[in-house]
């Protein structure tokens, strides 16, 4: 069978281990919980399962075909072939994780150059080398926080994603860390910070901002939330998008303590949402407290430079019970793809990169704007993604666009109340005059309609 | 004779490369988010990138390279199909909030897959939610607790697994803000019902088991452990990650347990990828579904939706719908095996393992405490040679890569001195696996000094990971 080498020699490999049917080998399990079959199908040749697949394939519409400017955190960008070319080397995609440091050279530098990278990106120390994403690296965050200094709430933004939010709950749960939400304020789209002065204090574990937050919106108020934090004996934990480095400011140059964030952008694919990558990134100081894998450079017993796992006596596999973490299967291919695609880029790229991202956003807001019934939501700031109020109902929008293969932004009332008829949109460096230009033609004629 | 590539590859950093800090400012930014300086990445050529990363994969070893027998891990082979079509535009470039009528056959496959894992289980509901098996064990464990919260039976506070459990459990017992009790095993290598008696109580939330177990042995008084547990009110918990052993041949929902995670990444072929992505499903009966993750798929009337109304369900544990590209993977391969494939894949899985166990064991090299028929795995102890020569498993796990051989899982389980945990898989041929066996039979009459001072064939000789951790350099600014 295929893929099954053996398959024709069973028996003669149970003869030499004195064995007369394969059933011998299942006599241990009781005998009423045996089956004979499983319900499933036949299995088809590699020809039939192509065209089976094809056939799945065409009920989807790519991007490619759906000029798509839909917000929420995920947007596609073009990837380069070289990190296809890259992280298909199938010495890398087929490995496991580096127990064996001999014979793992080449990914652990590679996870060695990634952390250095991200560490670059965030101005912060340390990195390890990727969680899940940056939803489960959040709650990660939120519970390191608590294991630093011990103190049980958890500050966030109201306008974090849902998914975010879900998951923080379900992942503090355990640990008894309560989490609360401080209001956005409703003229500019940043998060109050009247709000937060007033429910921050010394029984704070960690501060959690977004920047850009979830509305696209530029946190710039961030020295006096600095301020607040670290008076009130707190950690500040920022989210970020990696994209937006180009021209913001890292988050340690403002007194980040954990950094966070999402970086599937940075070379891997849309993939329906999976898969993903969690960036994290800290100060030194709380190097031991750091949930993930890190990699680390050492020598080798000739003095030569080599790379392993290090501190491994965080993790589960060592610590069993008081690791820092159960995180054991990663993201490390999808890491892969981040160094490598970060290095095609370079420090010239990523500026170039950022900026065609910022002014995208900048010019499709404006745009929008001219057209009657849409109404830019924020007054703050934005970056790729902002949010606009719609006259009719951003249902019906969305459906004629639709129509002509557009689309439209994401609906965001069913977690926002407050925001009525409002979308989020998003753009990037994949977007051409052009393909603003025919959104805009079709907004226009569903404003007329 | 074998011998690996060498490369002394600089870091990206150390690679000759021009660099500008000076930035543009945009003035429209606000003044306190402006960046001074550009970020501090090499600028480099494409070229010198791609021989770069080529020269690293050169010297990494991985399924493609040869043989990987970790136990617990089933590295089996990953057919090239799986990441051919995975690769396709419909699927990678689709996003996760376009409109439902144009994402049809993405939803097809995570119905269809939640379908065919039910059946390959004996589970009544799956989520295809987390993104590993650990992930999928946080997610047993919120199960775990909505349930008993919602029948109101509060003082639940305990996790019980055995002395043989992988890592993750009890990180994840203690994760989700369980006591954890650990019960020791009988010296078959197997639940001691004893003490699973005496551990349990209406304090028990669940007893998470992986059958067959880290030794490779299958729980045969499962039956009883089933009964035990329900009887005391609690939950029995299936860690799959050993479910190469036993597909088509006995089911998981079939033996009693409650919640199920799979490992797609071991068991269903997709790629380890060095370490992710990977994919943890949860498979639950019909009395845990109201709790599963949001949102559910539902088909009607020949087309798909989404449903995220569900009450009483614990929310989310991933962004998302999960790792969309690693469960296309498996279904790909599920649909390359049919019920018939993935029988044989578990028959020859067993098979291979236990061909490999019994030639070991008859040089005399090595032994294998506790019962003797194993199912996928089977780990042996090098104690002997310890007390004899000095030698211990992780010179033999060096020695072998002299081999151009990957080592096995070693030190693992804790309750067998010494251990080489080996799981071969259904993809090795016959030959693949003599050589592994005459191996690692040649190394035990090896000189000791040679087995203690290698690997020598590596791109590095032995890695001094002790200093490593001493003196912590994780990116290339520390240096």
């Amino acid at each position: 069978m295929e893929f099954i080498p053996n398959s024709n020699l069973k028996k003669q490999m149970l003869e030499e281990i004195g064995l007369k049917t394969i059933n011998d080998l299942f006599s241990d399990i009781p005998k009423n919980i045996v089956i004979n079959d499983l319900d499933l199908q036949n299995g088809l040749s590699q020809q039939e399962t192509d065209k089976k697949l094809r056939k799945i394939a065409s009920k989807n519409k790519s991007l490619y075909e759906l000029l798509s400017f839909i917000g929420g955190g995920i947007k596609p960008h073009y990837i380069p072939p070289i990190v296809k070319s890259i992280i298909s080397r199938s010495e890398f995609f087929t490995s496991y994780t580096p127990y064996q440091s001999e014979a793992s050279q080449g990914f652990l530098q590679a996870m060695f150059e990634y952390q250095s990278l991200i560490s670059e990106l965030t101005k912060l120390e340390i990195a390890n080398c990727s969680l899940y994403d940056d939803v489960t690296a959040l709650a990660e965050a939120a519970l390191m926080c608590s294991r630093i200094n011990r103190k049980k709430i958890f500050i966030v933004p109201e306008n974090i994603s849902y998914d975010k939010k879900s998951v923080l709950k379900n992942y503090t749960k355990g640990a008894d860390i309560k989490i609360k939400e401080i209001p956005f304020d409703i003229e500019t789209g940043k998060i109050d910070i009247n709000q937060l002065e007033k429910n921050i204090n010394n029984d704070i574990a960690g501060v959690y901002i977004e920047n850009p937050n979830f509305f696209g919106i530029f946190e710039d108020q961030i020295n006096k939330i600095n301020k607040l934090i670290k008076d009130s004996d707190s950690l500040f934990v920022v989210g970020i998008d990696p994209l937006s480095l180009g021209i913001v400011k890292s988050p340690g140059e403002f007194g980040a303590d954990i950094v966070i964030g999402e970086g599937r952008s940075l070379g891997n694919a849309i993939n329906f949402g999976g898969s993903s990558l969690g960036i994290f990134s800290c100060k030194k100081e709380f190097l031991r407290q750091m949930p993930g894998r890190i990699i680390g450079l050492t020598k080798d017993s000739s003095g030569k430079r080599a790379f392993s796992m290090t501190l491994q006596t965080r993790e589960q596999h060592i610590r069993r019970g008081r690791a820092t973490s159960n995180i054991c299967t990663n993201e490390g291919l999808c890491a892969l793809s981040a160094v490598t695609y970060l290095s095609w880029l370079g420090s010239d790229g990523l500026e170039k990169l950022s900026k065609i991202n910022y002014e995208n956003g900048q010019n499709l807001a404006k745009k929008i704007e001219t057209i009657k019934g849409f109404k830019k939501m924020f007054s703050g700031t934005h970056f790729n993604e902002f949010v606009i109020k719609c006259e009719k109902n951003p249902n019906d929008i969305n459906k004629e666009l639709l129509k002509n293969n557009i689309q439209g932004g994401l609906l965001i009332d069913k977690w926002y109340p407050k925001l009525k008829n409002c979308m989020l949109f998003g753009i990037t460096e994949i977007h051409s005059n052009d393909d603003i230009e025919n959104l805009i033609s079709k907004l226009k004629g569903v404003s007329n309609v | 004779m074998y011998r690996s590539a060498m490369f002394d590859e600089p870091l990206l950093n150390e690679i000759p490369s021009y660099k500008i800090d000076k930035i543009e400012t945009i003035t429209t930014l606000p003044k306190s988010l402006q960046r001074a300086k550009k970020v501090d990445i090499p600028n480099l050529d494409e070229t010198q990138i791609v021989r770069h990363f080529n020269h690293l994969s050169q010297i990494n070893y991985g399924i493609d390279t040869g043989i990987y027998p970790l136990g617990s891990c089933t590295m089996k082979y990953n057919p090239k199909i799986c990441e051919e079509i995975a690769s396709w535009d419909s699927f990678t470039n689709t996003h996760p909030y376009q409109d439902i009528s144009t994402v049809q056959g993405n939803l097809e496959i995570m119905f269809e897959l939640e379908r065919m894992l039910c059946e390959i289980t004996g589970m009544d509901y799956f989520s295809l939610q987390p993104a590993a098996g650990a992930h999928g064990e946080f997610l047993g464990m919120l199960l775990t607790r909505a349930y008993h919260e919602f029948n109101n039976d509060n003082k639940r506070n305990e996790v019980i697994l055995p002395d043989t459990a992988h890592g993750t459990n009890p990180a994840t017992v203690t994760m989700a803000g369980y006591k954890l009790i650990e019960i020791p095993s009988t010296k078959d290598g197997t639940v001691d019902l004893d003490s699973l008696e005496k551990a349990i109580s209406d304090k028990t939330a669940c007893f998470m088991l992986t059958n067959p177990n880290t030794l490779g042995i299958f729980e045969s008084e499962i039956n009883r452990i089933s009964k035990i547990v329900h009887n005391a009110g609690a939950l029995l918990y299936y860690d799959g990650a050993n479910m190469n052993a036993i597909m088509g041949k006995a089911r998981p929902g079939d033996m009693g347990f409650d919640i199920v995670h799979l490992n797609l990444h071991k068991t269903f072929a997709t790629p380890h990828g060095g370490g992710g992505p990977g994919s943890g499903p949860v498979g639950v009966k019909i009395k845990l579904e109201k709790f599963l993750p949001i949102p559910r798929i539902v088909k009607k009337n020949n087309n798909y939706f989404f449903v995220y109304n569900a009450p009483e369900s614990i929310g989310k544990i991933k962004g998302f719908y999960g790792n969309f590209s690693v469960l296309l993977k498996a279904y790909i391969y599920i649909t390359l095996m049919g019920k018939n494939g993935l029988q044989e894949a578990s028959e020859i899985a067993v098979l291979n393992s236990n061909y490999m166990k019994e030639k070991i064991l008859r040089s005399k090299k090595y032994e294998m405490p506790y019962k003797k028929l194993r199912k996928h795995e089977f780990v042996l102890s090098c104690e002997k040679l310890r007390q004899e020569k000095g030698i211990r498993a992780m010179d033999i796990a060096k020695r072998l890569l002299d081999y151009g051989l990957h080592p096995p899982t070693i030190y693992f389980p804790l309750i067998v001195k010494e251990a080489l945990m080996i799981e071969p898989t259904e993809t090795e041929s016959k030959s693949d696996l003599d050589k592994f066996i005459d191996a690692l039979i040649r190394i035990a009459d090896e000189d000791p000094d040679l087995i203690k001072n290698s690997p020598k064939n590596t791109p590095v000789k032995r890695v001094d990971e002790v200093n490593a951790t001493r003196n912590p350099i994780t990116t290339w600014n520390m240096i």
